[in-house]
């Protein structure tokens, strides 16, 4: 029995380092192959690429940081929009709602996470951006109107609207993921904070700060989402090479630039830049990632002091 | 214990089953397309056709090989409609039978094909201009340069004097104009930009002719695909975008009259297309740009589509299937143009479309006798 236990156990060893091992293989081949498919836009452009504005396909001239910029922004929309929802759903579910009430609820999430994301490009088409075009922007115009990011044409299509439809794309994923995470907490550290006299408030402090690496975690997998949507994003962003500091304004993103355009590019400097921008987007993705995880658990950190204060 | 091991061996089992299943079915179907290509002739079984590209001749040639199966059921076809680009890819590279492109291909590309590729005509049809103007009942008259200076941005206006000028009758509203255009690589946007360069010399300079073509940052909003351009429109009051003919009649949108070369408005019809093929002059070739024709009646933003084939083909068989359907479609298949709103080819280019296919060989054998 034991020795085929130490069998069993160096299978299962080395099945698991395989699992591991592919994933860098499956990295650094997708890396690989990158590089070396855009090699000509590489040579030709240099650093060019990533500061250029002028994306015309036609002329061969291939400038990325609009699409840089378009991903950054509506990324940043969509968090700045999801994370408070997420958390305050999560929060919720888990430390408030009675079960009756937190089982349709969890269920509903699931539900949306499971919409494809063609039908969200689609309400954003029909039923979003005619609301942000008569009231909510008219809106924002009217009270806010001093700031840049609410000036110029309200068409409906544009930046806003595009961030407002991944904040909902990745609302029920960062809700799963953060309410799993607050659940794993042990009940006996909120016990023990009441015993203590904290508050309700304090209390969940006090778990949100134990449970922040998870959070992160989940904020990252929204994030992810988030940058890599095309379907829904090209929908409604409007699809325009620019960078204007108007959120109302067209813009695009490097996903939604791949969607649209990977299946017909024929010549071969111009599927040597797609390919390039999406060496960018990977690139992007990963910066990203590392900066919100950091973020996350900095501020974590934070808490956690203040809770040992 | 006991089930544990149970459960261990149940588990091997069913992880040979599953692989057992995947293997049968990878190998499954190349075997069958296989058997469909090479020994179809001597066993009788049904053969593959392979097509891609161009989206907007999709509704009649899934028509023509629905129809095509019921005459001839040996002989499977299958359109994927990845667009006009991929089309001329698929073509060049191999990877289809056969490939659909609504802009012929360029000399240079047709230099890298690896053998003489033929541009076999289909169809006609149009690329029309659509907008969302509730108050305006009647429709509305553009010339190319109105419709280029709205897309270059020099138009911002509905009650532009330019567009008055035009539509003296109409209340247009003082209401800024958004135009719609297409966002990925189309053979709609390649006719549409091959009009504006053909009228405006600006137009060529600015954004020019092309699938993909350089359009002006900060004017409009671009959508992907015609049902992208016709939701934007349909949600967008006082917005303009362009579209095929098929697309706008089929969601009975409203449709612009276009000034063509004569100076006559005229509305995109099956008429109106069949007069613009009809005025132009066809290249031994067949490969023709047909905006801003001659002739008054003619709609000035038409298209030919093709199909692409190679001249010589490597598989006897399927050459011989590929050449029947396109005498076939190019024949007895315009009958269903009609319904579906394309115009069919005027008579003189089916007798080169004749010439075409039965130019075609297998190992220098002619396919059709």
């Amino acid at each position: 029995m034991s020795q085929t236990g130490t069998i069993g156990d160096k299978l299962f060893r080395s099945v698991l380092l395989i699992a591991a091992a592919s994933i860098l293989v499956i990295v650094a081949a997708i890396l690989y192959m990158m590089v070396q498919n855009s090699l000509p836009t590489i040579e030709r452009f240099g650093v060019g690429f990533l500061t250029g504005r002028e994306w015309k396909p036609a002329q061969e001239e291939f400038g990325a940081l609009p699409f840089i910029y378009g991903t950054l922004a509506s990324s940043i929309i969509a968090l700045v929009l999801s994370i408070p929802i997420s958390l305050g759903v999560a929060i919720y579910m888990v430390e408030q709602a009675p079960k009756k009430l937190a089982r349709p609820i969890a269920f509903l999430i699931e539900l949306l996470a499971a919409i494809p994301s063609v039908v969200y490009g689609l309400w954003g088409i029909f039923v979003l951006a005619p609301f942000i075009r008569d009231y909510l922007g008219v809106f924002l115009q009217d009270y806010f109107g001093w700031l840049p990011f609410f000036q110029g044409r309200l068409t409906g299509i544009g930046m806003l609207t595009g961030g407002i439809i991944l904040a909902l794309m990745i609302t029920p994923i960062i809700t799963s993921v953060v309410r799993d995470v607050l659940e794993a907490v042990p009940t006996t550290q909120r016990e023990a904070a009441l015993a203590l006299g904290a508050t309700e408030w304090e209390t969940t402090r006090i778990v949100l700060g134990n449970a922040a690496s998870g959070i992160a975690g989940a904020v990252v997998l929204g994030l992810g989402r988030a940058i890599g949507e095309t379907m829904a994003i090209t929908m409604v962003i409007g699809n325009s090479a620019q960078i204007s500091i108007s959120l109302f304004e067209p813009a695009n993103t490097i996903a939604s630039l791949l969607a649209s355009n990977f299946a017909e590019a024929t010549d071969k400097i111009y599927m040597s830049a797609l390919i390039e921008i999406g060496l960018v987007l990977f690139l992007v993705t990963f910066v990203v990632n590392a900066l919100a995880k950091l973020l996350i658990l900095k501020v974590a950190s934070g808490t956690n002091s203040a809770k040992h204060a | 214990m006991f089930n544990k091991i149970f459960f261990k061996k149940n588990l091997i089992s069913l992880f040979i089953l599953s692989v057992a299943v995947i293997g049968s079915a990878c190998s499954g179907q190349p075997m069958g397309q296989q058997s469909g290509g090479g020994g179809s002739a001597a066993s009788g079984g049904s053969l593959r056709l392979q097509g891609s590209g161009a989206s907007f001749p999709k509704p009649i040639y899934e028509k023509w090989v629905s129809e095509y199966g019921k005459i001839n059921p040996n002989v499977k076809i299958d359109y994927q409609s990845t667009g006009s680009g991929a089309g001329q890819k698929a073509a060049l590279a191999k990877t289809a039978d056969f490939g659909a492109s609504d802009d012929p291909m360029s000399d240079e590309d047709l230099k890298s094909a690896g053998g003489e590729l033929l541009h076999i005509p289909t169809v006609l049809g149009a690329v029309v201009l659509t907008y969302n103007l509730p108050e305006v009942k009647e429709p509305l008259k553009l010339s190319g340069e109105t419709i280029a200076d709205v897309y270059l941005g020099n138009i911002k206006k509905w009650n532009d004097e330019r567009i008055k000028k035009d539509n003296p009758n109409l209340n247009l509203p003082d209401a800024d104009i958004l135009p719609v255009y297409r966002a990925d690589s189309s053979g709609t946007s390649a006719v549409f930009t091959d009009f504006l360069a053909k009228t405006v010399p600006a137009w060529k300079e600015k954004v020019g002719m092309n699938k993909q073509p350089s359009w002006i940052t900060g004017v409009g909003v671009g959508a992907k695909g015609n049902d992208g351009v016709m939701g934007q429109v349909k949600q967008t009051p006082n917005s303009i975008g362009y579209v095929e003919l098929t697309f706008a009649k089929a969601n009975s949108l409203p449709t612009a009259r276009v000034k063509n070369k004569t100076g006559a408005f005229v509305e995109a019809t099956l008429e109106s297309v069949s007069a613009a093929a009809a005025t132009a002059q066809m290249p031994e070739d067949l490969r023709v740009q047909i905006t801003n024709a001659d002739g008054a009646g003619a709609y000035p933003i038409s298209s030919y589509t093709y199909i692409l084939v190679y001249k010589d083909q490597s598989d006897a068989a399927k050459g011989k299937a590929l050449a029947d359907f396109l005498w076939w479609a190019t024949h007895d298949g315009e009958k269903f143009t009609q319904d579906l709103h394309y115009a069919p080819l005027p008579p003189e280019v089916v007798v080169k479309v004749e010439a075409k296919i039965n130019s075609m060989t297998a190992s220098g054998k002619t396919l059709r006798q």
